[in-house]
């Protein structure tokens, strides 16, 4: 499978006695958009934190675009993108520092940072607000900037962590359609989420319960296999047999 | 009898008050219901929730709580209200029972003596009641600040956002929490980011940018809804998107989970809808009337 951007083989992390990540396995094709799902605590952050590199597993094996989660976290670093709702964007700068501070942080030239913001205050039609900080920017604005910036560097892959928390159900959309462009550009996608309308719209989804992943498939698919008629059912019927209670 | 009542309260912030928060507010909230206040971050839930909690003065109009005033009776309305703020408050270097004790404590009053208010909750905490709260997963601590709000037996509970960034399963359990509390008579001023959690409540404010789009009951909300409502679907859900933009019939049309909902400017666009998708002979297309849930109300104000 040449076209696997994640794989991941029994991946595995404890902490003492806790099982946070419990032989995870599963690939991510390259252009997809993928959905991590899972209760609070279902260990979604502990994979995420392994698979972007800041964190060593236990056990198991998993590569990221190529690069090996042990000894190469470098290369991974370097080679996707990540956005939380928590921290994205530095609030104290205006739109266009914060783009080139990603940037220069990338190590991208400075033909490159000025070319690029262009064309990002251009598509996101904020050329008027370059120079105004991203604080006083509307949150759905800040989201859609932040997701920008994160593929500031055309990385091959994306993690995002639950980017529209919070944010207006019109600006939650135009997001979504920015992560379809993005991936329709080939960028992979990989998304947690706790609206279960947006679980719809990914090409597949996992859902974590106690440290394992319990569910992989298309939306679609996994509604037939739990007899389910939306996600939120889907999901309802898989957490509910978590036994864990923790985050 | 009215528990909150709100009356053309407005606030700013800056130094020259160029940031509206709250723009000309007015609610009432019932004795013993629940009432949601729902809507997007930076709304002005959380000002509107600080000035009737006593913390924060509103620039102009007036509020009371339980018939007295936020200004003039801050003192006594602190005594008979419970506030959880969104943003986690207790102690962190307290365990779970001195953090309990401590604002049992505070309100002249202790555990034992307001144990059955808070039992069904506390006791899913009660195992891990030697744990500092710092300590505790975000269900937990969301749990003992609910506890904490409620041990003075308070007769109106503020909760902002308590559900925000807690899983699908988690929220469901705590309305039904919250549900059992107002079985016991308590009033609920509950606010959520969460569009699906306004069935929930006996009646919602739907508030965006610091004014208030609607009040109504949930279900009378959706009956306000004027335009018919229907869903499509396809193999290319973006193309069909794209296509469905360009009809002239169609006021707005958005992604909304498996499918997308096609908001209609009138009932004749219903037949044109249909014929539409019958000569799209290259892609099928399903369609299927919807009745609109309050996420679509929501959208629908925000584009009045």
């Amino acid at each position: 499978m040449s076209s696997s951007i994640i794989t991941a083989d029994k991946l595995t992390k404890t902490f003492g006695d806790f099982k946070a990540v419990d032989q995870i396995s599963f690939e991510v094709t390259k252009g997809e958009i993928f959905g991590f799902l899972g209760a609070n605590g279902a260990g979604k952050t502990t994979a995420m934190r392994m698979l972007c590199g800041l964190s060593l597993p236990t056990s198991g094996k998993a590569t990221v675009a190529g690069f090996d989660v042990y000894e190469e976290t470098e290369k991974i670093k370097q080679n996707i993108g990540y956005m939380s709702q928590k921290f994205s964007l530095y609030e104290d700068l205006t739109v266009k520092e914060n783009m080139r501070f990603y940037g220069g942080i990338y190590g991208m030239s400075n033909k490159y940072i000025k070319t690029k913001t262009a064309e990002i205050l251009s598509q996101l039609h904020i050329q008027k607000e370059e120079n105004v900080l991203v604080k006083s920017l509307p949150l759905g604005w800040k989201q859609k900037l932040a997701f920008s910036v994160a593929i500031f560097h055309e990385p091959s892959i994306v993690f995002l962590d639950e980017p529209t928390g919070g944010v207006d159900p019109v600006a939650r959309r135009e997001f979504w359609n920015m992560i379809y462009q993005a991936a329709a550009e080939g960028i992979t996608i990989f998304v947690t989420t706790h609206y279960m309308d947006e679980a719809e719209y990914c090409n597949r989804v996992s859902i974590m319960v106690d440290g394992k992943i319990e569910a992989l498939d298309a939306p679609t698919a996994l509604k037939i296999k739990y007899q389910a008629k939306s996600m939120d059912e889907v999901f309802l019927k898989l957490a509910r047999k978590a036994v864990r209670n923790a985050d | 009898m009215q528990s909150i009542v709100v009356k053309n309260i407005s606030k700013s912030y800056g130094k020259k008050g160029e940031i509206a928060a709250l723009h000309d507010i007015s609610f009432e909230v019932e004795t013993g219901s629940l009432f949601g206040i729902i809507g997007p971050d930076g709304a002005g839930k959380t000002t509107l929730f600080r000035i009737l909690t006593t913390l924060l003065l509103a620039d102009k109009g007036t509020a009371t709580v339980e018939g007295m005033d936020v200004v003039l009776s801050f003192k006594e309305i602190r005594k008979r209200i419970g506030y959880m703020p969104g943003k986690f408050s207790l102690y962190p270097d307290l365990s779970v029972e001195e953090n309990l004790n401590f604002f049992a404590t505070i309100f002249n009053t202790s555990i034992e003596e307001n144990y059955d208010l808070i039992k069904d909750i506390y006791v899913q905490i009660e195992p891990f009641k030697k744990r500092k709260a710092g300590k505790l997963s975000g269900g937990m601590k969301q749990k003992l600040a609910l506890s904490c709000a409620l041990i003075h037996r308070p007769e109106v509970l503020f909760l902002d956002e308590p559900t925000t960034g807690v899983d699908a399963v988690s929220r469901k359990e705590f309305w039904e929490m919250l549900k059992g509390l107002k079985a016991q008579g308590i009033t609920i001023l509950v606010s959520t980011p969460y569009m699906d959690e306004a069935s929930l409540c006996d009646k919602v404010a739907l508030i965006q940018k610091g004014q208030i789009l609607t009040i109504n009951t949930p279900q009378g909300i959706v009956d306000e809804f004027e335009y018919p409502l229907w869903a499509a679907k396809s193999a290319n859900m973006l193309q069909l998107l794209n296509n469905l933009k360009n009809l002239p019939y169609i006021k707005d049309v958005y992604p909304f989970g498996e499918y997308h909902h096609i908001v209609l400017q009138s009932a004749e666009g219903v037949e044109l809808l249909k014929k539409y998708v019958a000569s799209q002979t290259a892609e099928k297309i399903e369609i299927l009337k919807v009745v609109p849930n309050i996420e679509d109300c929501f959208i629908g104000f925000m584009n009045k």
